[in-house]
């Protein structure tokens, strides 16, 4: 990897500032068949809460126009079973990984950064922002009282960085970013899923399981990127775009908007390997533009 | 074992009923090393479904290098995959998940619908066990299978709902008097649901050990995205991407 990519974010050396996103790329050892998890800028794993979680029932995905819609629920091992079987084995991989915490009180949340706090990993990113589960999850993510006190209770337990993932389900996103900066977040990673819902004509019911779900994929991108924007306005801390992004050309468009660094989430679906076409495309791009490094694209958009 | 993306050549890519499609892919990496019940993960080759869609195997020729598959044009991406001509290239993933056991003496393989085509793949391995294929389909017109079991199995047995090929109704009315005097020693099934809670049920009565092969709304098809889990009877769940396809049936039928 060039140093045109290198990156450090929130204090984390990164090969490059692509990495996935939580939730679509597992624990990261399932993709290692197709992709060289070393060449990636971060591994952010699946969403991890205190006890295991089984998720929810019936169909957990539908494909939309550009897009899918998800309601897995959470469905995780637990935070014990993580640190002690599946973390060591990212180990030998030596790149980062950020480790994706969801609960259901303050306090919970505060537990699990406890728990995490020796494991060998690079930053937890809060979720405050899953559609899919009926306790926690967006409810912290779409009052801003609460997500600073989740930020506070994680920021008193943990040395690592801490990145806090929005949600896109708000009618003010800076105000929402604002506070978790307050409250110490050392990075801002947007946007999560947006809510969506697919009703089956022939049979009369709702596609998924859960009855809504979260929206990915394509067709969010045009939001993702004008949220990344009046988030990058609001708030000084850095920020990890993502909503959409399935080419080098999309990862572009997030950096011009004001992230610093980006994650691949539904494009891995389609393609394992997008995350290193990506990482490609956008070295491509540096040259072609005659850029020395990814930074000077940050926030960059003229107006 | 080893996963592999590539490229895949068609073939061929004919229609062999209305709604039925055989595509032939030349695919040397995942044609050697397929086994019956896995399946390949294929990009169907348009921006606006981005989703790939898994295919069972109907065939893989390990000297020709090809891969067979026979698929239902059932959404529209698989109406969009039958738009893809022969010499182009198509991306798949695979061979994923695992594979049927073989094992047992006296096999009975038990498919309904589009379910009838890992069964292929399926008796072809069996060989030269003496198996017996009991399929059902809606009407003569989608059942195209018969002509392609013929050379690999012992006995077949016919139904469709509407009597336009072999015996009217559906193949689970069959089984019970097909169980009780064959000497099955396994049964495989893949097919509807509902069709496979029957099988396994009846496997369970006659005390023959049962393979299922399950099916679910997939992204990843790798075990990543967990959209595809199903419910075990001991409590837990499975990723019927890699853990299946292929259960035994006391692992997820009551």
């Amino acid at each position: 990897m060039s140093s045109k990519l290198s990156t450090v974010f929130a204090g984390i050396s990164m090969k490059s500032p692509v990495m996935s996103a939580s939730g679509t790329f597992g624990f990261g050892l399932e993709y290692s068949d197709f992709v060289p998890l070393q060449a990636l800028g971060a591994v952010v794993v699946k969403g991890t809460t205190l006890a295991p979680r089984a998720g929810n029932t019936g169909h957990r995905i539908a494909e939309t126009p550009s897009g899918m819609l998800n309601s897995v629920g959470l469905e995780n091992p637990g935070v014990d079973e993580v640190i002690k079987h599946i973390l060591p084995q990212l180990v030998p991989y030596e790149t980062p990984v950020i480790v994706n915490i969801s609960a259901s009180t303050v306090e919970e949340y505060g537990l699990l950064a406890n728990k995490l706090s020796r494991a060998p990993i690079a930053a937890l990113e809060i979720n405050i922002s899953c559609p899919n589960v009926k306790q926690g999850g967006m409810v912290f993510g779409v009052e801003e009282e609460s997500a600073a006190a989740v930020v506070a209770s994680v920021k008193q337990n943990t040395d690592k960085p801490i990145i806090t993932k929005l949600s896109p389900n708000v009618t003010d996103i800076a105000s929402m970013a604002r506070a978790v900066e307050q409250a110490g977040t050392d990075a801002i990673s947007l946007i999560n899923t947006l809510q969506g819902m697919v009703i089956d004509i022939h049979s009369w019911r709702p596609v998924l399981g859960n009855v809504m779900g979260g929206l990915s994929g394509p067709a969010v991108k045009p939001v993702a990127v004008r949220m990344v924007y009046q988030v990058a306005q609001a708030v000084s801390v850095p920020i990890i775009g993502m909503g959409g992004i399935t080419t080098a050309d999309d990862a572009v468009e997030f950096f011009l908007a004001g992230a610093s660094a980006v994650a691949v989430g539904t494009a891995n679906f389609a393609n394992p390997r997008a995350i290193l076409d990506i990482t490609q495309g956008l070295e491509d791009y540096l040259s072609m533009k005659g850029l020395d490094h990814v930074s000077q694209l940050v926030g960059q958009v003229k107006l | 074992m080893a996963k592999y993306q590539e490229g895949a050549l068609i073939l061929s890519h004919e229609m062999i009923a209305p709604a039925l499609r055989k595509l032939v892919l030349y695919a040397p990496q995942m044609a050697t090393t397929a086994t019956a019940g896995q399946f390949i993960h294929l990009a169907v080759g348009d921006d606006s479904h981005l989703l790939r869609r898994p295919l069972s195997i109907a065939d893989a020729d390990s000297s020709r290098k090809t891969l067979t598959i026979i698929y239902k044009i059932a959404g529209k991406g698989t109406k969009q995959l039958a738009t893809r001509q022969k010499g182009e290239s198509i991306d798949c993933m695979g061979p994923l998940g695992q594979a049927f056991t073989l094992q047992g003496e006296h096999p009975l393989l038990v498919g309904g619908g589009i379910g009838i085509a890992p069964l292929l793949l399926l008796a072809k391995s069996l060989c030269p066990r003496p198996s017996e294929v009991l399929m059902g389909g809606r009407s003569a017109e989608d059942m195209i299978w018969p002509a392609l079991f013929e050379s690999i199995c012992e006995k077949l047995h016919v139904t469709t709902d509407d009597g336009t090929a072999g015996v009217k109704g559906v193949n689970v009315e069959l089984l019970p008097d097909l169980l009780s005097k064959g000497k099955f020693d396994m049964i495989y099934t893949c097919g509807p649901k509902p069709m496979m809670a029957a099988v396994a049920q009846l496997a369970k009565e006659f005390h023959i050990p049962c393979q299922v092969s399950l099916e679910e709304y997939m992204a990843c098809g790798i075990g990543a995205c967990l959209s595809c889990t199903c419910a075990k009877t001991n409590g837990g769940r499975a990723k019927i991407c890699t853990e299946g396809p292929v259960f035994w049936s006391t692992e997820v039928f009551d």
